[in-house]
C-alpha cells in the first residue's frame, strides 16, 4: 500500500474537476481523480492505497463525485485533520471510510505502512510504531456504514420502500 | 440553557422540543433540490436502491441550471435523465431551459423557501435561503435520493458564531463585502460545522439581496448554514410568493454560541479575494492597478437585481476595456426582464459587455466564459480554487459587482469609488 499525503483545504474541484462531471460515471470519475493537484495520482494509486489530507479535506462544492472518485480508485480510507461538512457526510452516505485524527496526519509520512480498524478508529503506522486513535463514529453513523450506506440503512430500517 | 435559532428549527423538524450542539437528529424536510450536475446521481442512487416513490412530489425541486443551455452531448444526456425523472414521479418545481434560472435565485423568487422551514439541496450553496430565516444546507446526491424518497435527512445540531452587525454600509459596499471580510477574519474552515447567525442593528438597514449574498457564501467558511432574523424586509419580500403558513424562529436570549464577532458595516471597504482561496482577502485598493483578461458579472451569489443595478450604475455611458471580456448574467429569467424593463440589459451591450440567459456556466469553469492559460478574471462569483474556471495556470478575483464593473471599464483591479 502507499500514502498520498496532501495539505490543507483540498478542495473538490481538484479532486474532480467540474469539466469531468458530465461523466458521473465511477470508471470516469477515477481517471481524472486529483488531477488538477497531483497529475500522477490517478496513474499510480493502487487498492488499498491511503489519502492523508490536512485540514477542511473536500471543502468547496457539494459533488458527492468527490469522494466517488477517490472510492473507485481503490483508496482504503482518507485520514485527514478534519474534514468539510458536505464531503464528510458525502463519504459517510456512500460507506467510504473517512477518520478525523490531526495526529496520525503528522505522525504518517509518505512511504509507512498504515493499518486502520474501522471499527476501534484505532491507526497503526507499521513503519514507526506508533498508533493513534482518531475518534470512532457515534452509532448512527456507524449504523450507515455498516449498511453500505444511507439508502441501503433507510432500507433495512423500512423507512425508505 | 437555550438555543440559537438555526437549534429551535431543527429541533422543530425533529419533533423535539430541545435540541443540543453535537446532537445527531432526523429532520422532516420542507424542500429536497438538485440540479443537473447533482440529481443524476442521485436518480442512479434512488434506481439502485430500487425506490419507488418519492415522498412528496410538490417538496422537490429540480432546476437545469449548470450545463444549460447544453454545452455538449454528455450534459444533454444528465438533463434528459433529470428531464425523465421529474415526468415519472410529476414534480412540481421542475425547471428547464426557459423557466429555469440559476437555483438559489429561484428557489427564493418562487416562493419556494420561507422562514423556519428545513431545506436540502445537492448543491453547497443552498445555504442561500437563510436570509430567509430558513434552514437551510448543501448535502450531496445521496442524501437528496434519500431526501426524495422519505422526506428526512440526518443532520449533527451545529454550534453557532454569533455575527453582530453594526452600522451601516457606505457607497460601493455591498453583501458580498462583507461576506469576503467575514471569511478573510475567521477562515474558510472558520466556521466547520457550524452556524454563522446574522444579528445586531445593522441588519435591518442590509437589502435582501445582501442578505442572500451573505448566506450564499457561509458555505465558503466552512458553515453548515448562514442565517438572518426574520424582519419587514423579509415579510415584504415574502408577499405575493409565500401563501403558505410559516413560523418564525429567535434565538433565545441565553443561547450560548462558539463565538460572538462584530462587524461594523460602516468601517467595511470593497474587499476582493485573491487565488486561491475566497479567504485570501484585501481591500481593493490595496490590489488596484493588478491586468485582468475577462469579468464576470452573475452567479448565484452575484445574479440579482441589485447586483445588475450597480454593475450597470458603472458600466452605463463607459465602455468594456480593450482586452477585455465582461459576462453579465442575470440568475433568473424574472431578473432578466426586469434588468430589461430598466434598461439595464442596453446600459450592459451599448458598454461592449455580453449578457448571457441564466446559467452557472463560468462559475465553474463549465462554459459561457472558460478562461485560457495564465489569464486573470476578476468575478462576482463564490469560489478562485485552482482550476476553478479554466486551465490550472488561471487566476480568480472574487469581487462585488461594483468592483467587477469598475475593472471591466479599466482593464485593471479598480475602486469603484476612483473612476
Amino acid at each position: 500500500m502507499k500514502v498520498y499525503q496532501y495539505g490543507d483545504n483540498v478542495d473538490t474541484d481538484v479532486i474532480i474537476p467540474a469539466r469531468y462531471l458530465n461523466a458521473p460515471d465511477e470508471k470516469s470519475l477515477a481517471a481524472h481523480c486529483m488531477e488538477d493537484i497531483d497529475e500522477d495520482f490517478a496513474s499510480t494509486v493502487e487498492e488499498g492505497d491511503m489519502v492523508i489530507g490536512g485540514s477542511n479535506f473536500g471543502c468547496g462544492s457539494s459533488r458527492e463525485h468527490a469522494p466517488l472518485a477517490i472510492k473507485a480508485c481503490g483508496v482504503r480510507c482518507v485520514i485527514a485533520k478534519s474534514f468539510a461538512r458536505i464531503f464528510y457526510r458525502n463519504a459517510i452516505n456512500i460507506g467510504f471510510p473517512i477518520l478525523e485524527c490531526p495526529e496520525a496526519v503528522d505522525g504518517i509520512s509518505a512511504g509507512d505502512q498504515v493499518r486502520v480498524d474501522f471499527a476501534t478508529g484505532t491507526i497503526i503506522n507499521d513503519t514507526t510504531g506508533e498508533q493513534f486513535q482518531a475518534a470512532p463514529f457515534p452509532e448512527f453513523v456507524n449504523g450507515i456504514i455498516e449498511h453500505g450506506g444511507l439508502l441501503k440503512s433507510l432500507k433495512a430500517r423500512g423507512v425508505a420502500k | 440553557m437555550g438555543m440559537t435559532m438555526t437549534q429551535k428549527i431543527l429541533a422543530r423538524s425533529a419533533g423535539l422540543e430541545w435540541v443540543e450542539a453535537g446532537q445527531l437528529i432526523e429532520s422532516r424536510l420542507d424542500l429536497v433540490l438538485g440540479n443537473d450536475i447533482t440529481t443524476p446521481v442521485a436518480i442512479t442512487e434512488f434506481h439502485k436502491a430500487e425506490l419507488s416513490s418519492v415522498f412528496d412530489r410538490e417538496k422537490i425541486a429540480i432546476v437545469l441550471d449548470h450545463s444549460t443551455p447544453c454545452k455538449d452531448i454528455k450534459s444533454a444526456q444528465l438533463c434528459a435523465a433529470c428531464r425523465d425523472f421529474a415526468k415519472e414521479h410529476a414534480i412540481t418545481h421542475f425547471y428547464d431551459v426557459g423557466d429555469m434560472g440559476i437555483e438559489h435565485a429561484l428557489i427564493p423568487e418562487k416562493g419556494l423557501a420561507a422562514p423556519g422551514e428545513v431545506i436540502i439541496g445537492a448543491d453547497s450553496h443552498t445555504c442561500t435561503y437563510g436570509a430567509l430565516g430558513a434552514f437551510s444546507s448543501g448535502v450531496g446526491s445521496t442524501d437528496m435520493a434519500a431526501g426524495m424518497a422519505t422526506g428526512l435527512a440526518w443532520f449533527r445540531v451545529p454550534q453557532a458564531i454569533k455575527v453582530n452587525l453594526v452600522g451601516r454600509l457606505n457607497p460601493y459596499v455591498s453583501g458580498k463585502d462583507v461576506v469576503l471580510y467575514l471569511i478573510g477574519l475567521i477562515g474558510v474552515d472558520g466556521a466547520l460545522y457550524q452556524s454563522l447567525e446574522f444579528t445586531g442593528d445593522g441588519v435591518e438597514s442590509l437589502d435582501m439581496d445582501d442578505r442572500f449574498t451573505i448566506c450564499n457564501m457561509a458555505i465558503e467558511a466552512g458553515a453548515k448554514n448562514g442565517i438572518f432574523p426574520v424582519d419587514q424586509k423579509t415579510v415584504d419580500y415574502l408577499r405575493g410568493r409565500v401563501s403558505r403558513p410559516y413560523q418564525t424562529f429567535e434565538a433565545d436570549p441565553d443561547a450560548v454560541y462558539a463565538k460572538e464577532l462584530t462587524i461594523d458595516l460602516s468601517a467595511l471597504r470593497p474587499t476582493v479575494a485573491l487565488p486561491h482561496l475566497p479567504s485570501n482577502t484585501r481591500t481593493v485598493d490595496q490590489v488596484a492597478g493588478k491586468p485582468i483578461q475577462q469579468v464576470v458579472i452573475g452567479s448565484c451569489t452575484n445574479g440579482r437585481l441589485k447586483d445588475l443595478r450597480e454593475a450597470a450604475s458603472i458600466l452605463r455611458g463607459r465602455r468594456v476595456a480593450d482586452g477585455v471580456r465582461c459576462i453579465v448574467i442575470p440568475a433568473t429569467q424574472q431578473i432578466y426582464l426586469d434588468a430589461m424593463a430598466e434598461g439595464l440589459v442596453a446600459d450592459f451591450i451599448q458598454a461592449g459587455a455580453a449578457v448571457s440567459t441564466p446559467t452557472c456556466g463560468p462559475c465553474l469553469g463549465g462554459h459561457m466564459g472558460v478562461l485560457s492559460d495564465n489569464e486573470w478574471a476578476i468575478t462576482t462569483t463564490n469560489r478562485n480554487f485552482v482550476g476553478r474556471m479554466g486551465p490550472t495556470s488561471s487566476m480568480i478575483i472574487l469581487a462585488s459587482p461594483a468592483v467587477a464593473a469598475a475593472s471591466a471599464v479599466t482593464g485593471v483591479v479598480t475602486d469603484p469609488a476612483t473612476i
